[in-house]
């Protein structure tokens, strides 16, 4: 009998506890981060630098070295770097990676001397189709990166070459740099 | 409703008396189905959903319209659109009624529930009766969507609503005896009429027994509802949907609707039987004024107890099923009983009412109810520590 009464004294304690504290809940802010477009940081930009997003080249200071397309063990990137007999420059014909391949290891970007492919913090890749996930960079040809003799660079490319640098200087010493 | 319509077919006989006595009511029945059900249950649904959302810290719909509010006429919009789809292995015919049997059952049931001293359908003299009857109907179709199926799941949940809402009925008639004692009536308008506008002169404040039935027939009738805690026959973690599983559509909505709109004739039949349905002081000569203040009176008690079915929602796990039966035969079955007779005992030794125990179980009330808010402050200042933000 005791046990009786008892389990109806617990049952309605309980629940006037719980629903105490469902209640405070109303009081309380909700945790919801409202993405993407109700907040006020895009995620973005709130990822560290070295996060490995969506791949890019800065074809300003690629070299067309082919280090990157080497060292991609599935074999997304796809260079075609010609030597031109007339200007003795190295011509870049087409620089493609496939994002729909691309598994973000990061070998790619290790191995380029100027930081020219780089991983952005970009995330949202869906589309509609497998063929527009493949990034042409490549429009028109153009020519490789080359640095001068005298050690002066085009002023035109010096942020993208700091940038690179930088990126380079992350890996090396991930401690070091200014991650945003 | 039926004065009016008496007075509106002043000069009719015979059979177009009849003839318009029967479109008259069912313009009635149109109107109030249409411009208040409907809308009620929807907008239960944006609520509950909401609600729902605030105590686990989640927003919940708020892209339709300010706060989300349309989000439930879009809801409806988007599942009248759906294609209706009968599975090849059902059985057609029982499988397509069963949606309107269980709509029928709800929607009857609010012939008899008052919105204010003039503002009911038809005040029968056995109102309350007939609101458990009319609402009876409803595990009719919810048996005949389970069966019609084919599926086990939906057997199961059919089964289970059929058990549960059939053994549920014994407390909840248990509950309503009290008041039927107390005011010697079964018409609705009648049970109001013997309850006061102050809170100490409710039913509910009538001795320690009536308050146990008030909270006898709340529990009883979540069950009947088939609402969490006892929302078994859709469990969807054991049963799928329980015995929507195979509906799609409309037809799916169709019983969410009458879910929905249970919710609120729960909250009347709570706010009428123990709550002084829409009892206001009499502050005013003005009928028109009158009568839009009884309707907030009983509307404003009705909605304090959907938001309290959605809160227990928030709050409470499903139960088992050999713990709900427990429940309704070893607990709330005897408690009823005990309510009753002690009802009765209170009448005979007391046929006018002792007003201290009225003031005492008011008090009683009211102290749970600040011992209450003394909790949830307790528990928003230990939120607080744990570092959440408290919103204003």
């Amino acid at each position: 009998m005791r046990v009786y009464f008892h389990n109806i004294w617990i049952s309605l304690a309980t629940a006037f506890e719980g629903m105490s504290i469902t209640f405070s809940h109303l009081f309380r802010k909700p945790y919801t981060v409202q993405y993407p477009d109700r907040i006020a940081v895009r995620v973005q930009d709130t990822l560290p630098y070295r996060y490995r997003g969506i791949l890019e080249v800065d074809l300003e200071i690629c070299t067309g070295c082919l280090a990157c397309e080497r060292a991609c063990p599935i074999d997304c990137i796809r260079i075609d770097a010609k030597k031109d007999m007339q200007t003795k420059e190295m011509l870049l014909n087409r620089f493609d990676i496939d994002m729909a391949k691309c598994m973000y290891c990061g070998l790619c970007s290790e191995p380029c001397p100027t930081g020219s492919i780089h991983h952005t913090r970009e995330f949202e890749g869906s589309d509609y189709s497998l063929e527009s996930l493949v990034k042409r960079f490549v429009k028109v040809p153009v020519p490789a990166y080359k640095p001068k003799k005298s050690g002066e660079d085009d002023p035109a490319i010096l942020p993208i070459l700091e940038r690179g640098m930088r990126y380079i200087d992350e890996f090396a010493d991930p401690d070091d740099g200014s991650g945003a | 409703m039926q004065e009016y319509l008496t007075t509106l077919l002043g000069g009719a006989e015979g059979l177009a008396l009849e003839v318009g006595y029967l479109l008259g009511m069912l313009a009635f029945g149109a109107i109030v189905v249409f411009g208040f059900i409907l809308p009620v249950a929807g907008i239960t649904s944006w609520l509950e959903r909401r609600v729902w959302a605030r105590m686990q810290s989640r927003i919940g719909p708020n892209r339709v319209g300010p706060f989300g509010f349309l989000q439930w006429l879009a809801d409806g919009l988007k599942n009248l659109l759906k294609e209706d789809v009968i599975p090849t292995a059902v059985d057609p015919r029982l499988f397509r009624i069963a949606p309107y049997v269980v709509v029928v059952g709800f929607v009857a049931a609010f012939v008899a529930v008052p919105f204010g001293a003039n503002l009911i359908i038809a005040d029968l003299n056995i109102g309350i009766l007939y609101v458990t009857a009319a609402t009876s109907l409803v595990v009719v179709g919810i048996l005949i969507a389970g069966w019609s199926s084919n599926n086990k799941w939906s057997m199961l949940g059919g089964i289970r609503s059929a058990t549960q809402i059939v053994s549920y009925e014994i407390p909840a008639g248990l509950g309503i005896f009290p008041v039927v004692l107390l005011s010697g009536t079964l018409s609705m308008q009648g049970i109001i009429e013997a309850q006061g506008w102050q809170p100490w002169n409710w039913h509910m404040f009538h001795s320690p027994f009536a308050l146990a039935a008030f909270l006898l027939f709340f529990v009883s009738a979540l069950a009947e509802g088939n609402r969490t805690p006892f929302d078994l026959p859709e469990a969807e973690s054991e049963l799928v949907a329980g015995f929507a599983t195979e509906y799609s559509g409309m037809r799916m909505l169709l019983f969410f609707l009458a879910e929905w709109g249970n919710l609120y004739l729960i909250g009347a039949l709570m706010a009428t039987l123990y709550m002084g349905g829409w009892q206001v002081p009499p502050f005013t000569e003005n009928a028109v004024l009158l009568g839009v203040a009884q309707f907030l009176s009983i509307f404003l008690k009705s909605c304090f107890w959907v938001f309290v079915a959605m809160w227990i929602r928030a709050t409470l796990p499903r139960v088992r099923v050999d713990q709900l039966m427990t429940l309704c035969w070893k607990y709330l079955v005897p408690i009823g009983l005990v309510c009753v007779l002690g009802t009765a005992v209170t009448m005979v030794v007391a046929p006018e009412g002792i007003l201290g125990l009225r003031f005492a179980m008011f008090g009683l009330v009211v102290l749970v109810i600040a011992n209450f808010f003394r909790r949830v402050v307790f528990h928003l200042r230990r939120a607080k520590g744990m570092g959440w933000t408290i919103a204003g």
